[in-house]
């Protein structure tokens, strides 16, 4: 048994601990807003933060992550900068099939959280892990610096 | 996928034949429907409008009565069902805001939901389910109008009764029914005696100057649950008992199972099963089933399996590229025939020959499909863009009649024609999975979960092309001879669609595009070579390879004949092609094209094509950086007819012309190599991300025609375009392959 703190609360895990965290998530804890893309933190669909910080959950394991604090797509928007972020995704009419955005708006938030003005470099750099197959990148730009705007 | 409407009729004649179980009948009266429906266990809602209603119309179809389409509950919530898969193209709010724009809905309380295989969720025009070649605002536009102003009169009717005045003293407004001395009912109070009213048969519609949501720009539906995390897919549907199964597929395509040593797998804490099945093109594979993904695929990594690939090609993609440049020699089934011998003596002279990969789909929501299946019936959960042919192949692999299956459409994580599989290939195996698994002792549904590299090296590729073609031309650009020679896979032989699409030994996919909107004498000939790689329409389709060959050469002739690019375009459209005019010139003079100072080291290329009915012009600017072609701009011409949305146009247009770009990036290619695909996930088949995003600016040209679909038709002009520019910075042809070779 594993015990994670996810979005504030402690959960106990019972899965083998080499488990991925977003496995943990998805199919112990039916927690499915986090996606499954790839598998090999080449896609960004499964985006989380660890201590604030984006992480590919397909590739770490729960044991690494036992006592720290993992937040989610589900809590994010619980953040100032988490909320404006999906205000910004809605406003801008981000998404198109959708599938990847959970992990675009937690990378997002991420990189506002580290960067209260990102610039367009700041972006490509922070964003680029997280791949969108419908196209939705020129919003997702223009809405991370709306968000931006927003919290300043 | 393009159907003519010409043939369209056929389709449905064709499909039953082909398919003698098929679904039953594409055209039902209301009461057949009814019943179906209800033996079904289709739920048509607490309020269903008219699903009570005693007079039967005469002569409306399934699809034309607002009981499938329209729920409207006592607090106002219009739940509208959409016939076809939302998986990015914004189709769910596209039809409901036409829906909504006769019925007067309040847009705020309006939800969309999908349709299943009920014979009401067809394509009106097609007759089967599918969501595909762009058509769901093409085939569905007067559908969805005369739905909305069906419930409404009914609505009106309601309210006049009520009331005891003549319903034309009424009207209604955002979700209410007005009448003179201040009357005021909201649909939902109405919703019950509504549907109690007869189903008006002849219905007015709006003129279009009194619209007030089609031709406005207005957000998607589901925006909100798409940023939170709350919206649910395929993926997401989780049932009580429910196992995940992952399949070890054979290396080659069609192998089968020499012998597997399973012990290790099953020695995996969550492990249920380890079974073989039936997978496609007859081959075999191995699943694992598990109470989860993450041990299913630890199961998997874990069997030591000895395939069997006698009998079966191994296709080698360099050695089919020799192959088909000999092919790309020799004339084959003719399209088009020209006198082409002007070719000799021709002032000018192209000789070009262009080589196309084979290309995934590789949408970002992973292939599944769930099967609950207890021996005599079966319920599936997936996104499809065909749920009655994949309700019909799971039938067949179930063995249970093809009322004993139901399919619960899901949203989907893109699809790009990934998910309108006629051999419904995912489907089939998760079903023979289900079998396995219950023949195993395994009880609860099974979903079957494809892993990335599943996707990748699956197969149903966008076919590889070469084209090579003769081109002869005067000193004013004029075309004298234009001889031409296509070879690829054909992607409808041997499936439902190959009746009617496949003629004189071409298969209409593959020439999409060609010749079109020139006038120009072209011979053409096809040549459809047989390889053991399944292959499927992309985005696009055709369009995807024959658009890039067409306006790389146009251009080259202006180039070589010094025309201006623009102008011999539109000198060989011959004034007859006035959509592709307005397009082009609206990108032109967005753009400044001629007109606005570029920066040292760039370009502009342009390009324009139509497909699915929409044409799109682009003008792009780009640079060299270090060899690298770069692209920065994209300025669009759309023509569309009238915009339903002109938010979700330009959603289409970004993200169909970032996939267009993405074809261009070198490492966007699968190649095979002795049988087997070489790449296995994002690292090796490369697609664009966001640091490669141009600034796309998209600009639509007015009308007020009847509207044209925008999934698919941003896509063809991009790379053309882009290799249009790179040859005016390099001074060299375009790029005569996909990817650009490395630089």
């Amino acid at each position: 048994m594993t015990t994670l703190n996810i979005n504030g609360k402690d959960v106990p895990v019972d899965a083998d601990p080499a488990t991925p965290l977003l496995w943990a998530l998805r199919d112990t804890l039916g927690m499915t807003g986090t996606k499954f893309g790839c598998g090999q933190a080449l896609c960004g669909a499964c985006t989380v933060h660890l201590n604030g910080s984006p992480i590919r959950s397909c590739v770490t394991p729960i044991s690494a992550v036992e006592g720290q604090k993992v937040t989610t797509i589900e809590a994010v928007g619980q953040d100032r900068i988490g909320k404006a972020v999906q205000a910004a995704w809605v406003k801008h009419d981000v998404a198109q099939c959708g599938y990847c955005q959970s992990g675009q708006v937690m990378s997002a938030t991420a990189l506002l959280k580290s960067k209260r003005k990102p610039t367009d470099a700041d972006i490509d750099q922070a964003m680029a892990g997280n791949i969108c197959r419908c196209g939705t990148y020129a919003r997702i730009r223009a809405a991370i610096h709306d968000a931006a705007a927003q919290v300043a | 996928m393009h159907f003519d409407p010409a043939v369209a009729a056929d389709l449905q004649r064709v499909l039953s034949h082909r398919l003698p179980s098929a679904l039953p009948g594409p055209v039902l009266e209301r009461r057949t429907f009814l019943k179906l429906a209800g033996a079904a266990g289709f739920a048509l809602g607490v309020y269903p409008l008219a699903s009570g209603a005693a007079d039967e119309p005469a002569g409306l179809k399934a699809f034309q009565q607002p009981a499938a389409f329209v729920r409207i509950a006592p607090d106002g919530t219009t739940t509208l069902t959409v016939n076809r898969l939302e998986f990015g193209q914004g189709t769910h709010t596209g039809l409901a805001l036409v829906l909504a724009e006769e019925l007067d809905a309040d847009w705020s309380k309006v939800r969309t939901v999908h349709g299943d295989a009920n014979p009401a969720y067809a394509d009106p025009l097609f007759g089967m389910h599918i969501t595909g070649g762009s058509n769901a605002i093409h085939n569905s536009y007067v559908q969805y109008r005369e739905l909305g102003a069906r419930t409404r009169a009914m609505l009106l009717a309601a309210a006049a009764q009520k009331w005891g005045v003549d319903a034309a003293t009424l009207r209604t407004q955002n979700g209410f029914v007005l009448g003179a001395g201040n009357k005021r009912a909201g649909y939902g109070e109405l919703a019950e005696a509504a549907m109690q009213q007869p189903v008006p048969v002849q219905v007015a519609l709006k003129d279009p100057k009194q619209f007030r949501l089609i031709g406005k720009s207005t957000r998607r539906l589901d925006a909100t649950a798409k940023s939170t995390g709350q919206q649910s897919y395929g993926i997401d549907v989780r049932l009580p008992g429910m196992q995940t199964a992952v399949i070890a597929h054979p290396p080659v395509f069609g192998a089968k199972v020499k012998s597997v040593d399973d012990a290790a797998a099953k020695n995996i804490r969550g492990v249920k099963a380890v079974v073989r099945v039936p997978v496609d093109r007859g081959g075999e594979g191995v699943a694992v089933i598990a109470d989860g993904y993450w041990p299913a695929r630890q199961g998997r990594d874990a069997l030591k399996v000895e395939w069997d690939t006698s009998g079966v090609e191994r296709a080698d993609s360099t050695q089919l590229l020799a192959r088909y440049r000999e092919l790309a020699r020799q004339p084959g089934n003719k399209r088009f025939d020209a006198d082409v011998s002007k070719l000799e003596g021709a002032p000018h002279r192209i000789s070009a020959e262009f080589a196309f990969p084979y290309l995934a789909h590789a949408p970002m929501e992973p292939l599944n499909c769930t099967v609950a299946f207890d021996g005599q019936k079966a319920e599936l959960w997936m996104g499809t863009q065909m749920p009655g042919l994949d309700a019909m192949a799971a039938s067949k692999a179930l063995g249970v009649a093809p009322t004993a299956v139901k399919v619960n459409t899901q949203m989907a994580g893109g699809g790009f024609g990934r998910r309108a599989i006629p051999t419904s290939d995912y489907v089939v195996e998760a079903c023979n999975v289900a079998k396995a698994a219950r023949a195993a002792g395994v009880t609860g549904p099974v979903r079957t979960l494809w892993s990335r590299e599943d996707d990748i090296k699956g197969g149903y590729y966008r076919p590889m092309h070469v084209h090579r073609a003769e081109i002869g031309f005067d000193d004013q650009g004029n075309i004298l001879a234009w001889d031409h020679v296509i070879v690829g896979q054909s992607i409808l032989k041997g499936s439902p669609f190959e009746d009617f699409m496949v003629k004189d030994g071409i298969d209409a996919t593959a020439v999409e595009g060609m010749k079109e909107p020139y006038e120009i004498p072209m011979r053409l000939t096809v040549h459809h070579p047989q390889v053991n790689v399944p292959v499927l329409w992309w985005r696009s389709v055709g369009s995807t390879h024959t658009a890039y060959v067409m306006e790389t050469l146009i251009d080259e002739v202006a180039r070589t004949s010094r025309q201006d690019p623009v102008a011999l375009r539109l000198k060989l459209f011959g004034g007859k092609q006035p959509r592709h005019e307005a397009a082009l010139k609206l990108a032109v003079a967005q753009s400044g094209y001629g007109k606005k100072p570029l920066p040292a080291g760039h370009a502009l290329g342009v390009a324009v094509h139509e497909s699915f009915h929409t044409v799109v012009a682009y003008v792009v600017e780009a640079s060299m950086d270090k060899g690298v072609p770069k692209l920065h701009s994209v300025t669009a011409g759309v023509h569309c007819n009238l915009a339903v949305n002109p938010l979700s146009v330009e959603a289409q247009i970004q993200g169909a012309a970032l996939m267009g770009l993405s074809t261009c990036l070198p490492g966007n290619a699968i190649t095979l190599k002795d049988g087997v695909v070489e790449q296995n996930n994002f690292g090796e088949y490369r697609v664009a991300r966001l640091p490669d995003m141009p600034k796309v600016a998209v600009h639509i040209v007015p009308s007020a025609d009847a509207p044209t679909g925008l999934g698919e038709p941003g896509l063809p002009p991009l790379a053309p375009a882009f290799a249009n520019a790179i040859a005016r910075l390099t001074g060299k042809p375009a790029p005569r392959e996909l990817p650009f070779p490395q630089a």
